[in-house]
């Protein structure tokens, strides 16, 4: 006997029928000739489209503003200079500025009054029985605003309640300046400067060394802009702690900044007085006091300014397109059905002993596979989901919601992110089901996998702070985040949790996540496939 | 029925798959627990944590996996075509039905129970070193307080309602992935729809009907005002859809013939 054995190399030629395009036409063929998988398939993709119809023909949006008994649609906030919803409400003391110019200030206090337990009863004062106290984000300050209409290009430097000196403009931007409260002891001087487009805020501790804070370039300013002291606060929210998917709860609020020394450099039109407008007062910002608990009061080259409102981007104002995106999850059980079934199916026929004469080469079998079954649920997922997102949009803006008005890139981004995120779970329970070879444990893998964890950071009262932070990065369910339609913004206290829509990782770094699960999964199928019988 | 109980005992236990399941089960349900009862963190203003409901978080979980158990129990017959030989030895099918719903909801029981048990006992040990203790006005986790034993029990019941809901659906569907996608589907997304829907009166809806959202409510032992139901009334939404479940299952278990849907597909092929 030999003491080496040569190991068998066919005679027949390799490359005409083992080529991978002809396993992929392999795949493609058992994929296609099974009556059941492309019925769930077009059951999966029609259940995207039925969940996301019914959800917007569901949910009424309707508000009653005071004085009127017809209910009204939900109206949207206003948007500003970079098309995102904002908030615009505060008290403004101004004078127009013409051309260039500068102001400047001294702050001396920034008071404030918050309530804890939401609206007044009728008749009282609006900040009867009101606790002192400023918001976090409570500011007064200087502002140059391009006129005087909600949603309209400012650039602002303030004092805040906790948060220090910062230079804030066209809403989403936001520098620090000088730390630490402002008091008597203590005070901040200001001064913001207009020179065409560009405006730049100053600070000072003691009003001769100034450093520059912040450059802001408005395109499109007027000639003629708005500019003077403001006063503004968010109201009071407290977001519990006790539960991962907080709720807020909150009041009202009012900040009133006193300023002295101010000094007017430039084009001031001679003769202008200062006028007080309570900016945005009729919108139904939550926390908001109405137009007549905020005022200014001069005397002696003294302001005290008390205003409530904020100029911020607006979080959760309304739906975005991923709520027309709730039958995903029912498309992404089907996906894993069918992917789990593309494999098990050839254990329980037999046909893998076939399928695996016919191409020994074991790893590009599972790599056709998964290539035809991410083709065909990437494809039957976008089509779902170009057809949903308008038309569930349109149902839910029938219905009084306003739509965020997201950018085309993100809509793009949500619709191509939310098809391959189905394509690459479909792909996870491929190789799972390679993996474990019994349909049913695999299917629940997969789910328990997937939407099990993302459900755990959703429900309201489930998990504690903390953990769904954990689960939305660590599980494959962080490839959700892909659906994020709106950023979070550090300078708004708001509540940033999945179950309003924020998540812990930028969009592609979840979906990375989830494609890592899903390529490991595979590797680990490819290696055990090839060292197994069939 | 002596009989039909100790064969349908004797397929559950002579197979590897649902014993370890179950231990699989119990293990993750008192995993997962312990990990949430890790999380929890108590500011100085004091917390709204429900002690109980975070230490049985983990039934999440372990309810995903007694619906493998119960399905497997079905489906696995018509995948290797045994059901022709149950059927032929004991012609009333509804009696078989009967007797695995008996076997497995037994197994599911005390695998639920023991389940239950090691997730409080985690429960017990974790929270107190997290704040849920007597400073903060929480009592320790035991089971002779009134409102925890229901909580613990109603959790038993639930993971065994779960397993006959799942016993019912693979009756009817007789495939197991697409059994065990109806289950979890069922489960997880009357929840998630829930929480996409805007309007108020339809959320507070679909929670009352949703089987995993209602039966939950007997895990609550703190403000169980806000609850669209009560605890034990919730419990009672998941059992009527066990019981439709199972008799859906057994009218099409008598209607239909006993061959698993490949099978029929294969016969068709051949001219039957």
């Amino acid at each position: 006997m030999n003491a080496t054995m040569t190991p068998f190399r066919s005679a027949l030629p390799s490359q005409r029928n083992d080529s991978f395009a002809h396993l992929l036409r392999a795949e493609w063929t058992k994929f296609r000739t099974v009556r059941g998988w492309v019925i769930g398939l077009l059951v999966g993709a029609l259940l995207i489209v039925g969940l996301g119809a019914l959800t917007g023909a569901n949910s009424q949006c309707s508000f009653q503003p005071n004085g009127s008994t017809a209910p009204q649609a939900c109206p949207a906030p206003p948007t500003g200079p970079g098309g995102e919803w904002v908030t615009d409400s505060f008290y403004f003391v101004r004078q127009p500025l013409a051309g260039d110019g500068s102001i400047t200030t001294r702050v001396t206090s920034l008071t404030g009054l918050y309530s804890t337990h939401g609206g007044q009863a009728a008749g009282q004062s609006p900040t009867a029985g009101m606790t002192p106290g400023v918001q976090p984000w409570g500011k007064a300050g200087l502002i140059i605003k391009a006129s005087g209409t909600a949603g309209s290009a400012y650039a602002a430097i303030m004092v805040t309640g906790s948060h220090g000196v910062r230079m804030q403009w066209n809403y989403v931007n936001d520098t620090p300046g000088l730390a630490g409260k402002v008091s008597a002891a203590s005070p901040r001087w200001l001064r913001l400067t207009r020179s065409g487009d560009v405006i730049r805020g100053y600070d000072s501790a003691d009003g001769t060394h100034w450093t520059l804070v912040g450059t802001a370039t408005l395109a499109g300013l007027p000639p003629v802009s708005q500019a003077g002291l403001f006063a503004a606060t968010p109201g009071y929210t407290t977001i519990s702690t006790g539960l991962a998917t907080a709720s807020s709860t909150g009041g009202g609020a009012l900040a009133t900044g006193a300023f002295d020394h101010v000094a007017l450099v430039g084009g001031w039109p001679a003769g202008s007085r200062w006028t007080g407008d309570a900016i945005g007062a009729n919108s139904i910002v939550s926390g908001s006091l109405p137009a007549s608990a905020q005022g200014f009061t001069q005397a002696d080259g003294r302001f005290t300014v008390s205003g409530s409102g904020d100029i911020a981007p607006a979080p959760s104002a309304g739906d975005t397109a991923t709520n027309t995106l709730a039958g995903v999850f029912v498309g992404l059980i089907a996906m894993a059905v069918i992917g789990v079934m593309f494999i098990t199916a050839e254990y329980r026929r037999g046909l893998i002993r076939t399928t695996l004469t016919a191409s020994p080469r074991r790893g590009r079998v599972l790599a056709a596979k998964a290539a035809v079954l991410a083709a065909v649920t990437f494809a039957a997922g976008l089509v779902a989901i170009v057809i949903v997102i308008p038309v569930g949009e349109r149902l839910l803006r029938e219905n009084g919601n306003p739509i965020y008005p997201a950018s085309a890139l993100t809509l793009v981004r949500i619709a191509v992110g939310t098809a391959a995120l189905l394509a690459v779970a479909a792909v996870l329970a491929l190789a799972v089901g390679a993996l474990l070879r019994r349909s049913a444990a695999a299917v629940t893998a997969v789910i328990a996998g997937i939407v099990l964890p993302y459900l755990l950071a959703t429900l309201p009262g489930v998990l504690p702070v903390g953990a769904e932070q954990w689960l939305t990065r660590i599980t494959p369910a962080a490839g959700f985040a892909i659906q994020q339609s709106t950023p979070a913004y550090p300078q708004v206290y708001a509540s940033y949790t999945p179950g309003t829509g924020y998540f812990p990782l930028a969009p592609w770094a979840g979906f990375a996540v989830l494609c890592a699960w899903a390529a490991a999964a595979l590797a680990l199928a490819v290696f055990v496939l090839r060292r197994r019988d069939v | 029925m002596n009989t039909v109980l100790r064969a349908e005992w004797t397929k559950l236990r002579t197979v590897a798959g649902p014993g370890w399941l179950l231990v699989a089960a119990i293990v993750a349900t008192a995993v997962v627990g312990a990990l949430a009862a890790n999380a929890v963190s108590c500011p100085a203003g004091g917390c709204q944590v429900d002690p109980a409901k975070v230490s049985l978080t983990g039934i999440y979980l372990g309810q995903a996996i007694v619906a493998v158990v119960a399905v497997t129990a079905v489906s696995g017959e018509y995948s290797t075509g045994m059901i022709r030989l149950t059927l032929t030895a004991t012609p009333r099918r509804w009696l078989v039905l009967a007797a695995k719903a008996a076997v497995v909801g037994t197994a599911s029981l005390i695998a639920g129970a023991l389940a239950v048990l090691a997730s409080v006992l985690a429960g017990r040990v974790l929270l107190d070193g997290h704040g849920i203790d007597p400073a903060h006005g929480y009592a320790p986790l035991s089971l002779a307080d009134g409102t925890v034993l229901r909580a613990a029990a109603g959790s038993v019941l639930y993971l065994t309602l779960i397993a006959l809901l799942g016993l019912g659906i693979a009756t009817a569907i007789r495939d197991s992935a697409v059994s065990i996608g109806v289950v979890l589907g069922l489960l997880y997304l009357f929840p998630i729809i829930a929480g996409v829907i805007g309007d108020a009166t339809w959320k507070r809806h679909l929670d009352q009907i949703s089987p995993m959202v209602a039966g939950m409510y007997i895990q609550a032992t703190t403000d169980l005002r806000a609850l669209p139901l009560g605890p034990w009334q919730g419990l009672g939404v998941l059992a009527a859809w066990a019981a439709g479940a199972l008799l859906a299952g057994g009218l099409l278990l008598g209607l239909r013939d006993a061959l698993s849907v490949g099978r029929r597909a294969a016969n068709r092929g051949r001219g039957e």
